[in-house]
């Protein structure tokens, strides 16, 4: 019986390194997928790409590939990734580059494109936004980047013919994983309960370390052995799109039924209508069984067909976040803080700022709790909000630095940021307006 | 008795709704969790940040039940001023909860 190992080399743009180099010296792996790309990160890397038409990939392409190629030598193992973010056709020529250099002779790199949607969406400005039901026309002064979140077709076509990487932008994060599947066991796309089964895989190894012991450690109940050493997951599937999840033997964390069943509802709305390009992915049926120490079986996903659009993200401009805090400590700090808090706010009413918080950093800042804790020994006065433009977000930072000679006894600690908000409005593209291709180099 | 003693969980989240999955550790605890965490009680305890409605999703077979709560993360990721954009610390104040 056939089967394939699929390994989780990174959960988000900035993940680990060390983990993913060990699953791939060590995991007899056939494909190694690097999951890169949230939400927002694209419309910063279209900017980016706007500025200079050589950037826009991930931040870490030439950290990890630099590291990844050396061991690919020899050894059967592909890559997936969409590190290649709004710029997929560099990153591919720049992979090219670090291969050539290290003298890797014979790799096929292959780039995903067609993602980019933006001038079709300035284009069809009646579009709703999903979250607000108002038309895109309302913010289309500020539109930076629009990104169809994209399934396996240019993956499975990259891989079809002959490709041992592919960069894409902006591919639905389990897809990335699914379109290996597809391609090795020749299943249909339109044998929906596979695409289900390969989807809920995808969304078990995209966020790596999650599964496998990552975000999990908690005192007693939920101890994870050598945490440190964190090892990336993989899956070892068979044609049926069942099989199992584990990790390299020696690493530290933990895979069990509840590492597995946290991970499997993480973003999940309805677990049984789990929309993705692909297919409508049915989890609420799963099941898991532990066989072995750190070895997870799982079953029973399944799927139904997709609908006719993409989801676009829309990257746009959205005005300027600033923010200040301030610590105080000893007696009385948390009334020290509030009287603080008062001041600034009082300062900046004529701003007429937007969303501001006067957190107070040990109490409330993400508590939504009302309880209040009597002997606390210090706490830090956080005050975050909204303006129009740079100027004005700015002088909510400076209000805070000015509590040293102008606020209550005893503040310190002081630090100030500005940052431009980057804000995602989600709209639904019919798939027919979307055309992806791929571009190849060899080395 | 606290959530946490029968129960873990995750939070997750997509624009400007969270989830929270709870989970039991014995799975001889799903009907409690079933009967007293409802998805009024959820909205009730979490008040404070839940501005919209809140959803529950029942999973028996993995003692799993799945909150989605709306209008709950200030804008969300791209856009809220809270210090926990991804509203990640919910999960943790859910298992506050005294049962």
């Amino acid at each position: 019986m056939k089967k394939i190992r699929i390994g989780g080399g990174a959960g988000y743009g900035g993940d680990r390194l060390e983990p993913a180099l060990k699953l791939l010296e060590e995991g007899n792996l056939d494909y190694i997928c690097f999951e890169c790309l949230a939400e927002r990160t694209i419309a910063l890397a279209q900017k980016e790409k706007k500025s200079d038409p050589k950037k826009g990939y991930n931040h870490l392409l030439e950290y990890r590939m630099g590291a990844i190629l050396p061991i690919l030598k020899g050894k059967k193992t592909k890559v997936i990734s969409n590190m290649g973010a709004a710029n997929p056709f560099q990153a591919m020529k720049v992979t090219q580059e670090i291969a050539r250099k290290m003298g890797i002779k014979g790799l096929k790199i292959a780039a995903v494109l067609g993602d980019d949607v933006l001038d079709t969406i300035r284009q069809s400005l009646y579009l709703p936004i999903l979250e607000t039901g108002k038309p895109l026309s309302t913010i289309e002064p500020q539109i930076i980047s629009a990104n169809a979140y994209i399934g396996v077709g240019g993956i499975v076509e990259a891989l079809k013919n002959g490709a041992d990487i592919i960069l894409t932008g902006r591919v639905s994060d389990p897809s990335l994983f699914l379109a290996p599947m597809i391609y090795e066991f020749g299943w249909k796309m339109d044998d929906f309960e596979k695409l289900g089964k390969g989807t809920m895989i995808g969304h078990l190894l995209e966020c790596a370390g999650q599964v496998s012991g990552g975000y999990f450690a908690d005192l007693n109940r939920k101890a994870v052995p050598d945490l440190w050493d964190l090892g990336f997951p993989f899956a070892e599937l068979e044609e049926s799109g069942d099989g199992l999840i584990s990790k390299v033997t020696g690493t530290g964390g933990l895979i069990n039924t509840a590492t597995c069943t946290e991970q499997l509802l993480y973003e999940i709305h309805d677990p049984a209508q789990y929309l993705t390009p692909d297919c409508i992915a049915d989890f609420s049926k799963v099941e898991f069984e532990a066989i072995a120490d750190n070895c997870v079986r799982f079953s029973k996903a399944t799927g139904k067909e997709a609908t006719d659009t993409y989801k676009v993200s829309v990257g746009y401009s959205n005005g300027y976040a600033g923010e200040g805090q301030i610590s105080y400590g000893g007696h009385d700090c948390i009334a020290r803080a509030r009287l603080a808090a008062e001041i600034v706010k009082k300062r900046l009413e004529k701003l007429s700022l937007q969303d501001v918080r006067l957190d107070i950093i040990g109490l409330n800042s993400i508590s939504p709790m009302e309880t209040e804790p009597k002997d606390l020994q210090e706490v830090r006065l956080r005050v975050c909000a909204k303006a129009d433009n740079f100027e004005k977000a700015r002088h909510i930072g400076q209000e805070v630095e000015t509590l040293y000679t102008n606020g209550p006894y005893g503040g310190g600690g002081v630090s100030q940021h500005v940052e431009e908000i980057i804000s995602v409005a989600s709209v639904l593209l019919p798939k027919s307006a979307v055309n992806i291709h791929v571009e190849y180099l060899n080395t | 008795m606290k959530l946490h003693e029968i129960a873990h969980a995750r939070t997750g989240d997509k624009g400007n709704i969270s989830n929270i999955s709870l989970i039991v550790f014995e799975k001889s605890n799903y009907s409690l969790i079933q009967e007293k965490v409802t998805a009024d009680r959820v909205k009730d305890w979490l008040g404070k940040v839940v501005k919209g409605e809140v959803k529950r999703y029942e999973l028996p077979q993995l003692g799993a039940l799945n909150f989605v709560l709306y209008e709950a993360l200030g804008g969300g990721v791209t856009s809220s001023t809270q210090i926990d954009k991804h509203g990640k610390s919910l999960s943790a104040f859910l298992l506050e909860m005294p049962i």
